[in-house]
């Protein structure tokens, strides 16, 4: 039972890590209508800069507290994120307008070769360190119930909390400003936002640049767990059936997408894995939402898809 | 659309240009012993994979600043594999035949090993597989042109389990006790299972197999398992980012890093330098070198490459594990060659068949390898037509937090159980691709 | 003025619905056929066969397979890899486990259970649509994955979950030389191709394109999308299974799973886009420029003289940054630029 408890726990803020990842799919696909693959890329690259000018700038500047050194580094990967949105969308986004779908899907899959060769080459491909002072050691809970106590990871709980968090954020964000109100209208309908005078462009470059910041969010976190190098990337393809399970255009559907996914997939890697020999996680979590979409073809949340014929 | 039409006009011949420029060139009479060298510098094993690469050409640099291998200098070509097969015979085709004919490939992968065992006895070229690579060919009868030179998988985890007997008290003492090995799921870490479920049978303990999804980043689920099981030793067959994050969920499980050991591909430091403190007690295998800044050869290196601004990589990492492995690995090749060349042609360059017979019958002795500067580093290696392993001793050395430090003995791997396994495994390859063994009059070839 | 069909009459039904109607397309591609057939395997370097002609076929078979999926039935796939690797590990499987089996046909039986996986996962195709199937079908890519490291009858029991094929012999003709492979694959390139063109022309490929547009309206005029879903993914993934058979035992000889990972989905995906959705000819296209770009500009850079970890980058780079040039300059993919420049070559001297 402890062991079970434990297990579910660890899915659970898995989970929500996944679903940190997911946000960023979530955010751009709303907003521009572009399922974007570079989000893994993304995630690296800002994780890269991170931990690079972290690095660096202390150096320069001759500060020696980390405190100072994340935050400068955290400033300056944002400033990075930002360029690049801005950059994305004046040279790949802003000429692909109108075309379909896979077209875009296949443009944002070559931003994500760019970034990868970009990203290696400005800061290196060695493994970088992400050290936000998270304590690493477990702690055990209720050890009087259970023998052993049940194990909780109190870097995973801190990084569980940062993306609740994060999205709490987010939610407030489109809610209660303008620009997110901007950003509802344009995900709605693009030609109405655009009648009533919401620049397109700008809005896009503010989504782009919202799900950078949403990724460098989760390269900081994930690059402080995993430590920052190329397999990073990786992570998005653990996150993509939390986007289809929960709808590519919901953001609470990202995270209970993200908790199904993390519980499910860590459960049946221990629970049912050592009959199969082991290994059956990621493919676990892909046919779970497969089994999911079946009964709900968008996705738990996500919007119908009215064909008009 | 002009515009349009040009630029397409412009790619296409450019790429019917460049198509021409990739053949290699015409053969020209080969001065130099060209070494082709196949690394991975990018991709989610390259902070592995760069040390190697840096230790492997940097030797080659330093026998060039020595004169070369009896007068005849060395040429070498970096081709990048990414650790991928199909890349790494890419390279091997795009390299085999350049500057006179390549004279060794060492693919440092399990995965393009397996692929260029294939295509090498056709092409008549050597391949050494120093610590991977199939762990049947050190049957030099029925693979004669593959070397794995100073350890193959088996003889690793053969080593492993006799140190943990002795840890142990005595190899009765293993009954009833649980070792778990977490392996990257590929040919690399599924190769030891063989011998471990042989070992186990014979030594009476319980064998935990926990496979880690490449590249091996997420391994929260293995650990929970670990931490189930508790197993009384983990053994790590991991490369790349796989070894640190072994380590990490190690620490966030709180599995005590004194109890995991490591195959000699995941005891570095890149491995346990992201991990620090929390790696501190981890063990890993070394074969036969491990972190040598003292050694003699790294010293010489230091002075004649790095001093004079010819250095690979940063000066810091030279004489590190893994930079020591690849320029072991080099040595090896570059022996190899100057024993040939003792048979064939003493100063001149030799064909790549000749090689082969060098790395045949290569005999370092103990004094020769102190002259090339590898004393306290190396013991001897002396292979023959049916064994091309060479030597299978190795340590095990432990991470103190900031370096690596030998923790045991020398070890010399037990054929016992080994020899049975390789004489099964090559005669099933042989049958499978009805390939006779050699005869005996083959090797004085 | 010389690409003109003037004075070409078509007496007979038989004529009217040849592929090539219009004389100088058939003496093209007739050229084309007896400068591959007979003039490459005498003049081309080993070098090229290996590395650039080997690979360049047997992936557009591959490209051709996925082509007819997504470009001609409008079913995103990413589990192409998975499906390669079935027909790899069966055809493996007939010809090791049975003495003397014939590779031709262990290499088409290959394809036949890769037909079988196919329909299976293509079942969920029946209700999700869009990128949510794109997604959906990264579940058979990973099981595959996951499938041939673990099940070890798939592998006849190799330790290392690697095997390898040797001595390829088709009716006493062994096949080992450079020249004698290229030929091989080229043979089922050129019968592949020739179905598959006359299989979208059929009423089959109607459906296809009817489901592809607008499936409601193509159910509501009788077009049965089970029926014609659920072809499009058994035969993509026939085709797909051969051309995996034909990787592993023609170019690789030797092969674990890695060979047949996701990498490998997404570049047959963006060989399909870039050559053009829904063409066959795009699939040539696209095979060749996806083949041959990563290894020109590894050369380049190798002959400017960068370190090799930077040129791999900026090989990186520069074909992430083509494709995206390519996708903005032409969406359609290469295919719609050879039929346009077809349709200038009508007219030609004329401007209209």
């Amino acid at each position: 039972m402890a062991f079970f408890l434990e297990t579910l726990i660890g899915g659970l803020m898995t989970g929500m890590l996944y679903a940190l990842v997911a946000l960023g799919f979530v955010l751009i696909f709303k907003a521009s209508g572009v399922f974007n693959f570079a989000q893994g890329a993304m995630v690296l690259f800002a994780a890269l800069a991170m931990a690079r000018f972290s690095e660096w700038i202390p150096a320069l500047l001759g500060t020696e507290s980390k405190l100072v050194a994340n935050l400068l580094g955290f400033a300056a990967a944002m400033v990075v994120m930002i360029a690049s949105a801005w950059l994305i969308e004046r040279l790949v986004l802003g000429k692909l307008v109108n075309q379909e779908g896979i077209t875009l899907l296949m443009a944002t899959l070559g931003i994500t070769y760019f970034l990868d060769g970009f990203g290696q080459t400005v800061f290196g491909s060695d493994i970088y360190k992400i050290d936000l002072g998270l304590p690493k050691d477990p702690v055990f809970l209720l050890e009087s119930v259970f023998q052993g106590g049940i194990l909780v990871s109190q870097e995973d709980l801190v990084a569980a909390l940062i993306a609740a968090a994060l999205v709490a954020v987010l939610a407030a964000f489109f809610q209660y400003t303008s620009t997110g109100r901007a950003l509802r209208a344009v995900a709605d309908d693009h030609q109405a936002a655009q009648s009533i005078g919401i620049p397109l462009k700008r809005i896009w470059v503010i989504v782009w640049s919202v799900a950078g910041f949403v990724a460098l969010v989760a390269g900081m976190i994930w690059g402080s767990k995993l430590g920052v190098q190329f397999s990073l990337s990786l992570v998005a393809l653990k996150a993509l059936p939390v986007v289809i399970l929960g709808g590519l255009t919901s953001v609470p559907g990202a995270i209970i997408g993200g908790l199904i996914i993390g519980v499910g997939e860590k459960l049946s890697e221990v629970f049912i894995g050592p009959y199969f020999g082991g290994g059956i996680e990621i493919w676990f979590a892909y046919v779970l939402a497969l089994v999911f979409l079946l009964v709900r073809p968008q996705g738990l949340f996500g919007e119908k898809i009215i064909d008009r014929v | 659309m002009k515009l349009k039409s040009l630029a397409l006009a412009a790619a296409i011949a450019f790429a019917g240009l460049s198509t021409a420029l990739t053949s290699p060139a015409a053969f020209a009479q080969a001065k130099e012993q060209f070494f082709p060298v196949l690394v991975y510098r990018t991709g989610a094993y390259a902070p592995n994979g760069v040390p190697f690469a840096n230790g492997y050409v940097d030797y080659l640099k330093y026998i060039n600043a020595k004169g070369g291998i009896n007068g005849v200098k060395i040429s070498y070509e970096e081709c990048e594999t990414g650790y991928a097969t199909d890349k790494g015979v890419e390279c091997y085709e795009r390299l085999k035949g350049k500057n006179g004919g390549a004279t060794v490939f060492q693919p440092l992968s399990t995965g393009i090993t397996f692929a260029l065992t294939d295509k090498a006895p056709g092409d008549k070229i050597p391949l050494i597989t120093s610590g991977y690579g199939r762990a049947d060919t050190v049957d030099g009868m029925a693979f004669k042109w593959n070397f794995p030179l100073l350890g193959t998988y088996w003889t690793g985890a053969d080593i492993l389990i006799q140190h943990l007997a002795k840890k142990e008290g005595g190899a009765d003492k293993l009954k009833g006790k649980k070792i778990a090995l977490v392996y990257h799921d590929s040919p690399y870490g599924k190769e030891p299972i063989p011998l471990l479920q042989e070992r186990a049978k014979h030594n009476g303990f319980e064998l935990q197999l926990l496979p880690v999804t490449a590249p091996g980043v997420e391994q929260k689920a293995t650990w929970l398992q670990v931490r189930q099981s508790r197993p009384d030793y983990v053994l790590l067959w991991g490369w790349g980012v796989m070894n640190s994050a072994a380590l990490k969920e190690a620490v966030a499980t709180g599995y005590p890093r004194e109890k995991m050991y490591g195959v000699w591909w995941s005891g570095a430091e890149p491995d346990v330098k992201d991990v620090g403190a929390g790696a501190k007690g981890y063990n890993a295998l070394a074969m036969q070198h491990g972190a040598e800044p003292n050694a003699k050869i790294v010293q010489d290196i230091l002075k004649e490459v790095h001093g004079k601004g010819q250095g690979t990589g940063p000066k810091e990492e030279v004489g590190q594990v893994l930079y020591m492995r690849g320029m072991i690995a080099s040595m090896l090749a570059v022996e190899g060659v100057r024993r040939a060349q003792e048979r064939f042609a003493k100063g001149k360059v030799i064909t790549a068949e000749q090689a082969r017979w060098g790395f045949e019958n290569l005999a370092l002795d103990q004094k020769k390898l102190d002259a090339l500067g590898f004393a306290g580093v190396m013991r001897p290696v002396s292979t023959s037509c049916a064994d091309h392993l060479g030597s299978s001793w190795a340590r095990i050395h432990t991470w103190d937090g900031s370096k690596w430090a030998f923790s045991s003995d020398w070890y010399e791997a037990d054929d016992s159980l080994i020899k049975p396994l390789v004489k099964a495994s090559s005669e099933k390859y042989a049958n499978e691709k009805k390939i006779a063994r050699r005869a005996p009059a083959d090797c004085q070839s | 003025m010389l690409y003109r069909e003037n004075g070409q009459f078509k007496t007979s039904y038989a004529a009217d619905q040849q592929i090539f109607p219009i004389i100088q397309d058939r003496v093209l591609i007739v050229a084309m056929l007896v400068v591959a057939f007979v003039v490459v395997p005498l003049v081309a370097p080993e070098y090229l066969f290996r590395a650039i002609l080997i690979p360049f076929l047997i992936l557009s078979l591959a490209a051709l397979g996925l082509n007819i999926l997504v470009g001609y039935c409008g079913q995103i796939s990413l589990g192409t890899g998975g499906f390669m690797a079935v027909g790899a590990y069966a055809a493996y499987n007939f010809f090791v486990r049975i003495d003397g089996f014939p590779v031709v046909v262990a290499i088409l039986l290959g394809g036949a259970c890769a037909t079988v996986v196919g329909v299976l996962f293509g079942i969920p195709s029946l209700r999700i649509k869009g990128l949510y199937l794109a997604v959906a079908t990264l579940a058979a890519q990973f099981f595959t994955d996951w499938a041939f490291l673990r099940i070890k009858w798939f592998t006849n029991d190799s330790s290392s979950g690697s095997v390898s094929v040797s001595s390829l012999q088709v009716a006493g003709w062994t096949i080992d030389t450079p020249a004698e492979k290229y030929l091989f694959c080229l043979m089922f390139l050129a019968v592949f191709g020739l179905l598959a063109k006359n299989l979208v022309r059929s009423h089959i490929g109607r459906e296809w394109m009817a489901i592809r547009d607008m499936d409601v309206a193509a159910a509501v005029i009788g077009i049965r999308p089970v029926y014609a879903k659920l072809t499009a993914f058994a035969v993509s993934s026939f085709i797909v299974g051969v051309a995996g058979a034909l990787w592993g035992f023609v170019h690789l000889g030797s092969w674990e799973p890695a060979a047949f990972n996701i990498d490998r989905s997404f570049q047959l995906l963006f060989m399909v886009i870039i050559g053009g959705l829904g063409s066959i000819m795009g699939s040539f296209f696209g095979a060749a420029f996806i083949v041959i770009l990563p290894i020109a500009l590894d050369n380049l850079t190798v002959a400017v003289g960068l370190n090799t970890a930077l040129a791999s980058h900026l090989t990186f780079m520069v074909f992430g940054g083509l494709i995206v040039f390519f996708l903005i300059v032409e969406p359609h993919g290469i295919a719609r630029l050879w039929s346009m420049g077809k349709e200038k070559l009508r007219l030609w001297p004329f401007p209209h």
